[in-house]
């Protein structure tokens, strides 16, 4: 018995020490690591003297760090509403379909949330383009005629790449709710139908509180995606203004890899850390309570 | 009889919404797929055609020279040499890891199990674009910056695919597993032979689905890597400009050549990638 009990536990540490290696070097130590530098003034590669919490103290009252702060906020209220309402939509359409015209429509929502985000930039930069792009065709008439360099023009910026985002990632919400729409039994319709319940009725008395926890999941975890926005919001304003529009991961790589400030960095780093680790305990919960019933 | 006709009426109305909601889901779709159309059919134009007014659906001169002119004067085949060996080796470390990981959580008993568990849900928890600043100084200090290594590494915490593949491996009978181990079945080939053949099915589905994240991943590659020659296709072409300034065809025929093979992929396991995602958020498809 002890002999058995001695060989599982040399398999076990066999299997797991990859991934005790892996996770030791590139998840616990940088983790300890960012919350220490960012109580140093150091820079972005060397050694700095421990200032407790004087980063944060300088986050605190630095303006770009407090409007990185709320342009992530509001390009997660532009981009995480209106990608959730609008894939249930979509998802309650694509639905009703049947066979290969429900496939093909899927695709079409589907395929542009498999696309690398630089192929993105890249379709919507010659949509918009200020001189040549399509969208114009939609964007003069509503500007006097005149084309509009809309990812240069800075009320538009976020709304703009809000609106690339949604296109991009709609097709994932899409499927979940599909997801969701198949659990839903087609008796409790059919029973509902022979009581003469209208269609409004069937909606808002059967499909909306099955799909309820959908939603939500829908919306956690597009939430939290969104906080750490980067991508597109940095190459869309590639070439252009400086700091007009900042969001919080475009804050972190500015101090530290331009500005050469790795601690002021970090203790950015830490706050959307906790942000979003809070944020993620959430979902975990919801999860949970989900999987208990 | 007015009861029946009630009802036809009924159905009739029933029908006019069903059909208005078909035609707007169809134009929706048609709206949907019609950025990457036209990002497509711009690289079969010639430049003078690019440029022109009007919409037009197809080119009056189909040509590939856009294609022709990226492939032989751009470092595209590096970017693409790079982009497969990164992702490739991304996947084949995360899938083993995992599976190796996954069944010693699910199956085996030994101490700091609790503890591992805990720290793959943390780690679920966490952003790694938070841990930018410092992954990049740890590869720094490895020397791994500029190097395809130092883009890999970073890409292995991949959580979920534990979370799954542990998932399954629980809902595998324990019968199977007795009979196995009277037959005098090793861990390994219990593992080897028994739980994974029984789950290709989810490996074939993770495999893809992290190989098409990591083929797409672009703030990492984008930190990690500055010379030309060491960049991941998502990097290089935004990068990288060419010398004879803005050609809007040349720049679309990178970003298709860019997006080939995940929409290849995609195209052809459909099915494997609809099902990853949904298990990687959690809902069993």
């Amino acid at each position: 018995m002890l002999r058995s009990r001695r060989s599982e536990w040399l398999a076990a540490f066999a299997l797991m020490a990859p991934f005790v290696f892996i996770y030791g070097l590139l998840f616990v130590y940088p983790t300890i690591k960012m919350i220490e530098l960012s109580f140093r003034a150091a820079p972005l590669i060397g050694y700095g003297r421990w200032i407790g919490l004087d980063n944060y103290r300088r986050l605190w009252s630095d303006r770009l760090f407090a409007l990185s702060f709320w342009d992530t906020l509001y390009f997660v209220v532009l981009s995480v509403i209106p990608s959730v309402v609008l894939a249930l939509v979509v998802a309650l359409g694509v639905n009703r379909l049947k066979g290969w015209m429900q496939s093909l429509m899927l695709a079409a929502f589907f395929l542009p949330y498999i696309l690398p985000v630089s192929v993105v930039f890249r379709l919507w930069q010659w949509m918009f383009d200020k001189d040549f792009g399509v969208a114009q065709l939609l964007i003069a008439p509503l500007n006097d005629g005149q084309h509009l360099s809309i990812f240069r023009t800075i009320p538009l910026f976020l709304p703009a790449v809000a609106l690339v985002t949604v296109w991009w990632l709609l097709g994932f919400n899409v499927l979940l709710f599909i997801a969701g729409l198949r659990n839903i039994p087609v008796e409790i319709y059919e029973a509902a139908s022979l009581d003469g319940a209208g269609r409004w009725a069937q909606f808002r008395r059967i499909t909306w509180p099955l799909i309820w926890p959908v939603t939500v999941l829908v919306f956690t975890i597009q939430l939290i995606l969104q906080l750490k926005i980067f991508d597109q919001v940095y190459l869309f304003s590639q070439g252009g203004r400086v700091d007009a529009t900042i969001v919080m991961v475009e804050y972190i790589y500015k101090q530290a890899f331009q500005l050469n400030k790795g601690g002021l960095a970090a203790a950015a780093s830490v706050v959307l850390f906790v942000l979003i680790v809070a944020l993620s305990v959430l979902q975990y919960q919801l999860l949970r309570a989900r999987g208990a019933r | 009889m007015n009861a029946v006709a009630a009802r036809l009426q009924r159905l009739r109305a029933f029908d006019r919404i069903g059909l208005i909601a078909t035609l707007a889901t169809l134009a929706l779709a048609i709206l949907w797929a019609f950025p990457l159309y036209w990002g497509l059919v711009t690289t079969f134009k010639p430049d003078d055609e690019t440029v022109q007014s009007g919409v037009h659906l197809w080119p009056q001169h189909f040509t590939l020279d856009n294609y022709a002119h990226v492939l032989t004067s751009t470092k595209i085949g590096f970017w693409y040499v790079n982009s497969l060996i990164t992702s490739a080796a991304v996947t084949v470390i995360v899938v083993g890891m995992a599976a190796g990981a996954g069944y010693a959580i699910s199956q085996l008993r030994f101490p700091g199990r609790r503890l591992c568990w805990w720290l793959i849900l943390a780690s679920f928890m966490v952003p790694i674009p938070a841990l930018i600043v410092n992954h990049f100084i740890l590869m720094a200090q490895l020397g791994l910056v500029n190097t395809l290594t130092g883009v890999v590494a970073p890409q292995l915490i991949a959580p979920v695919t534990i979370i799954i593949y542990k998932q399954f491996f629980d809902s595998v009978p324990k019968d199977f597993r007795e009979a196995a181990v009277i037959d005098g079945a090793s861990e390994f080939q219990l593992l080897f032979r028994l739980y994974l053949p029984m789950n290709w099915g989810v490996t074939t589905a993770l495999a893809i689905i992290t190989f098409i994240a990591a083929w797409n991943l672009f703030l990492w590659p984008f930190l990690a890597v500055t010379s030309e020659d060491k960049m991941n296709i998502t990097v290089g072409i935004t990068q990288v400009h060419d010398a004879f300034g803005v050609r809007y065809a040349r720049d679309l025929a990178v970003a298709m050549l860019a997006a080939l093979p995940v929409a290849v992929v995609y195209l052809v396991f459909q099915r494997r990638v609809t099902q990853a995602i949904m298990l990687s958020a959690g809902i069993k498809g």
